[in-house]
C-alpha cells in the first residue's frame, strides 16, 4: 500500500501547500509513490486518517484550530509542519505583541461575528512536530528532499547554517559590506538560496532563525549602520519575529528605549 | 385538489475543495425556494490591516504579499502604487513596462493553476488533476508547461514564484539584463502554442447555461488590456477614478462569514475577475485573441458565469503574447527603481489581481510610517455575487441526487476562482481567550 499523506491547513496564506503543485516537473511521478488522501485545495474526495505523513501549513489562531491540531496529531506518524506560520506562528504572530484594550476600541461593525485566539502560535506550541521545514515560503527542493527522505525511511536532514554561506557560494557581492545595507543574512537560516542579496537588497529572515547565529553581534552590527530602536525592533519582529530568539532580542531593544 | 406536501431540501458543503482558503456552504430550501443560504467563511483572520500600522511604508509590499500565496504579484503591485501616490513617484516606462511583465508571469500562473488544477476536474468528472492525469495526461502535461513558464517569468523579476523579493516603492531592486529575458522569451515561445491549445480545450467542455444579469466590473486603460492602471468601469455604467471608488461601492459585515460583503450603492452585488475584464475590454485584446474568442462560439460580452474559465484561458494566452511583446522592446532601465522620499498622506489604487480588482488605501506620516491601512481584495467583493448564483441556482437543483446538486453548487463558486485566504485578512481584531 502507498503512503497515505494529508496536507491540512491552519491560519496562512496557501503559498507553502501551492508548492506541491510548483512542483511541475515531479508533481506527477510524486503523486505516483504516494496516495495524497488528504489535500482539499487539490482534490474534492478526502479520505478520514490515519496518515503516514501529515504536512501542516499555518499557525493555530482560533479555538477550533487549537483542537483540531490535536486530532491531526493522534492520527499521523509523522507531523511535518511547512512554512513560516506553522513552524514560527507566521508573520501574523504580530498580533501577539498588540495592546490588546487598543485592538478592542478599533469598533468594528459586529466584532462578536468573529472568533479568534488573541495569539497566533506555531504548531509545536501545541503538539509534537516530527520534523520542521522552514521558509515563507518553503523551498519546493527543500520539500521535495523532506518528502523523498520520509517516504524511503531517513531522517530528513536541511541544512540549518546562516545563509552567508549560501550567499557566498553564489558570488554575490555582500550587501553589508559593500553598501552598508542592513541585512538578516548572518542570523538567517539558508535554504532560500540567497536570493535578496542577488537582487542586490538585504535579507529579511523568511527563512527564520541559523543555528549558528548570534544575535549579540548582529545587534550592534545593524546598531554601526543606524539601525537602532524601533527600526532595530521591525527588523527582528516580521516574517519570523516570534521565534524565540529574535522575539527575546528584539523585547530587549524595545524595553531599553523605554 | 392536489396535495401541498411541503418538501424540505438541505445541501451542505462543509469544506469547499479545490478552492484557496475555508469556506462552507449552507443551503435550506422549503418547495423549491431558497429559505437560507449562506457561504460562509471560516478561514481565519489574520489582521494585516491592524499589523500594518506603525511600518515602514518601504516593508509594505513584502508584508502585503503575504495576504496570498497564490497572488502575491498583485497585493506587491497594489501596495507600491498607492503608496508610490503618496510619495508622488514617477515611473520609468521601463519599469512600467517590468511590472506589467511581472503581471503578466503571475496571470499566467494563477489561471493556469485554477484551470487545469481547481477546476477542470469538474468537467471531466475526476476528484484532482491527479486522477485527471490518468486520462488526460497530454492536457495535464500542457497545463503544467504553461503555469512553469508563468513562474519562471515571476521568479525572473522577484528570485521566486511564490512571495517574490524584488518589487519595492519606485520599481525593482535589481532589473533583469536582457540576455536573462531572451532565455524566458524562448520559453514563452514554445509553450505559445500550448496556450492557444487550452483556450480550445476549455471552450469544448460542457459548460452550463446561464444567462444572469450581472453589473461586471474591472480596470480599463486608455489603450492597453488593464493590469496597472485605468479607471474602475462598469457595465452598467459606474466609471471612476480610483480615489472615487468609495462613491459608488460599499462594505458591509454579515454574521456568517469572516470577511465582508460589498455592492455598488443603491444596486447590489458585482462580478469582478477575467470574464468582467474581458466582457469590459474585449477591444484590447487584439485581433487575433478577439478571433480566437468568437471562434470558441461564445458570444461576447458573456453574461454566463461559466464562461469564467474561457475568459481566464483568454487572459493567459493574451499575457504570454504580451510578455513576448514586452521582452521585444525591453531596454534596462537606467536605475532599476525611483528613489523613495518618505511624506505624509494617503494613496489609493486598483490593480487587476488574478480574480479581479484588488483596491489598497494607505495612510502614512511623515517618516513614511504607516497609519492606516485599508485593503478589498477581489474575493471578498465576489462574495455576495456569488450568493446570487447560487440563488439562481438553487431551485433547479431539487430534481438531482445530493451529490450532483453539491457538485453544480461547487462549480458555481469555483467560477469565481474564489481565493478564501485573501478575503479575510481585513478584519479587525476580536479577542476570545481559550
Amino acid at each position: 500500500m502507498k503512503p497515505r499523506v494529508a496536507v491540512f491547513k491552519f491560519a496562512s496564506c496557501d503559498g507553502c501547500q501551492l508548492q506541491f503543485l510548483n512542483a511541475e516537473d515531479e508533481l506527477l511521478r510524486l503523486a505516483g509513490q504516494v496516495d495524497l488522501v488528504y489535500f482539499p485545495e487539490a482534490r474534492s474526495r478526502s479520505l478520514p486518517g490515519p496518515y503516514d505523513i501529515a504536512f501542516v501549513e499555518g499557525s493555530i489562531t482560533t479555538p477550533d484550530d487549537a483542537r483540531r491540531i490535536i486530532r491531526v496529531r493522534e492520527e499521523s506518524r509523522y507531523l511535518v509542519t511547512i512554512g513560516a506560520c506553522a513552524t514560527a506562528g507566521g508573520i501574523q504572530a504580530l498580533r501577539n505583541w498588540a495592546d490588546v484594550e487598543q485592538y478592542r476600541r478599533v469598533v468594528y461593525p459586529s466584532p462578536e461575528f468573529i472568533s479568534t485566539l488573541s495569539t497566533s502560535t506555531p504548531i509545536s506550541e501545541h503538539v509534537r512536530v516530527d520534523f520542521e521545514v522552514w521558509g515563507c515560503p518553503i523551498d519546493k527542493g527543500q520539500l521535495l528532499a523532506v518528502t523523498r527522505s520520509l517516504l524511503s525511511g531517513a531522517k530528513p536532514v536541511l541544512p540549518a547554517y546562516s545563509v552567508c554561506m549560501e550567499c557566498k557560494r553564489r558570488g554575490n557581492v555582500c550587501v553589508v559590506v559593500a553598501r552598508g545595507e542592513p541585512c538578516l543574512g548572518p542570523v538567517t537560516r539558508t535554504g532560500c538560496g540567497a536570493l535578496c542579496p542577488a537582487l542586490n537588497r538585504g535579507c529579511y529572515g523568511c527563512f527564520g532563525p541559523a543555528n549558528d547565529e548570534n544575535m549579540e553581534s548582529f545587534v550592534k552590527l545593524l546598531a554601526q549602520q543606524g539601525v537602532t530602536g524601533d527600526d532595530a525592533v521591525r527588523r527582528l519582529r516580521g516574517i519570523n519575529g516570534y521565534v524565540r530568539l529574535w522575539r527575546e532580542t528584539a523585547d530587549a531593544i524595545a524595553a531599553q528605549k523605554k | 385538489m392536489p396535495s401541498r406536501r411541503k418538501r424540505s431540501r438541505t445541501i451542505q458543503v462543509n469544506y469547499l475543495t479545490r478552492a484557496e482558503g475555508e469556506a462552507a456552504l449552507h443551503i435550506s430550501m422549503r418547495d423549491g425556494e431558497v429559505v437560507d443560504l449562506r457561504l460562509e467563511i471560516f478561514e481565519p483572520p489574520r489582521f494585516f490591516e491592524s499589523f500594518l500600522r506603525g511600518r515602514d511604508s518601504r516593508e509594505a509590499p513584502d508584508l502585503t504579499a503575504r495576504i496570498c500565496g497564490i497572488c502575491p504579484v498583485a497585493y506587491q503591485m497594489s501596495t507600491v502604487h498607492a503608496l508610490e501616490r503618496i510619495c508622488g513617484i514617477t515611473i520609468d516606462p521601463a519599469v512600467r513596462a517590468l511590472r506589467r511583465l511581472y503581471y503578466c508571469g503571475e496571470w499566467i500562473e494563477s489561471h493556469t493553476l485554477h484551470i487545469h488544477m481547481l477546476a477542470a476536474p469538474d468537467f471531466l468528472g475526476c476528484d484532482s488533476i491527479i486522477t485527471m492525469a490518468e486520462k488526460h495526461r497530454e492536457a495535464v502535461e500542457r497545463g503544467l508547461r504553461i503555469k512553469k513558464a508563468g513562474n519562471a517569468i515571476v521568479a525572473a523579476l522577484g528570485g521566486r514564484s511564490v512571495h517574490p523579493v524584488g518589487a519595492c516603492i519606485g520599481g525593482f531592486t535589481r532589473a533583469p539584463g536582457r540576455e536573462q529575458l531572451s532565455a524566458l522569451r524562448d520559453q514563452l515561445l514554445r509553450i505559445r502554442g500550448d496556450a492557444v491549445e487550452c483556450v480550445r480545450w476549455v471552450a469544448s467542455f460542457d459548460l452550463p447555461a446561464a444567462n444572469r444579469d450581472i453589473e461586471f466590473v474591472s480596470l480599463r486603460h486608455p489603450d492597453e488590456y488593464p493590469m496597472n492602471e485605468g479607471r474602475v468601469v462598469s457595465s452598467k455604467g459606474v466609471d471612476v477614478d480610483v480615489d472615487g471608488v468609495d462613491d459608488f461601492f460599499e462594505e458591509h459585515q454579515v454574521p456568517y462569514s469572516n470577511a465582508l460583503h460589498c455592492k455598488v450603492k443603491g444596486r447590489g452585488p458585482y462580478f469582478l475577475g477575467p470574464l468582467a475584464r474581458v466582457n469590459l475590454n474585449f477591444d484590447r485584446l487584439g485581433a487575433e485573441i478577439t478571433s480566437i474568442a468568437r471562434e470558441t462560439g461564445i458570444s461576447w460580452p458573456s453574461s454566463n458565469p461559466y464562461t469564467s474559465i474561457v475568459a481566464r484561458a483568454l487572459e493567459v494566452l493574451y499575457s504570454v503574447d504580451e510578455a513576448i511583446r514586452i521582452i521585444d522592446s525591453y531596454r534596462p532601465p537606467d536605475r532599476p527603481a525611483a528613489p523613495f522620499e518618505a511624506r505624509a498622506g494617503v494613496g489609493r489604487a486598483v490593480t487587476e489581481a488574478p480574480r479581479g480588482s484588488l483596491y489598497h488605501e494607505f495612510e502614512t506620516d511623515e517618516r513614511g510610517l504607516i497609519r492606516s491601512a485599508r485593503i478589498v481584495p477581489p474575493t471578498a467583493q465576489n462574495q455576495a455575487r456569488i450568493e446570487a448564483d447560487l440563488r439562481d441556482l438553487a431551485p433547479g437543483l431539487a430534481q438531482h441526487p445530493q451529490a450532483l446538486a453539491t457538485r453544480m453548487c461547487e462549480m458555481a463558486i469555483r467560477n469565481y476562482d474564489p481565493c478564501i485566504s485573501c478575503s479575510t485578512h481585513f478584519l479587525k481584531l476580536n479577542i476570545e481567550e481559550l
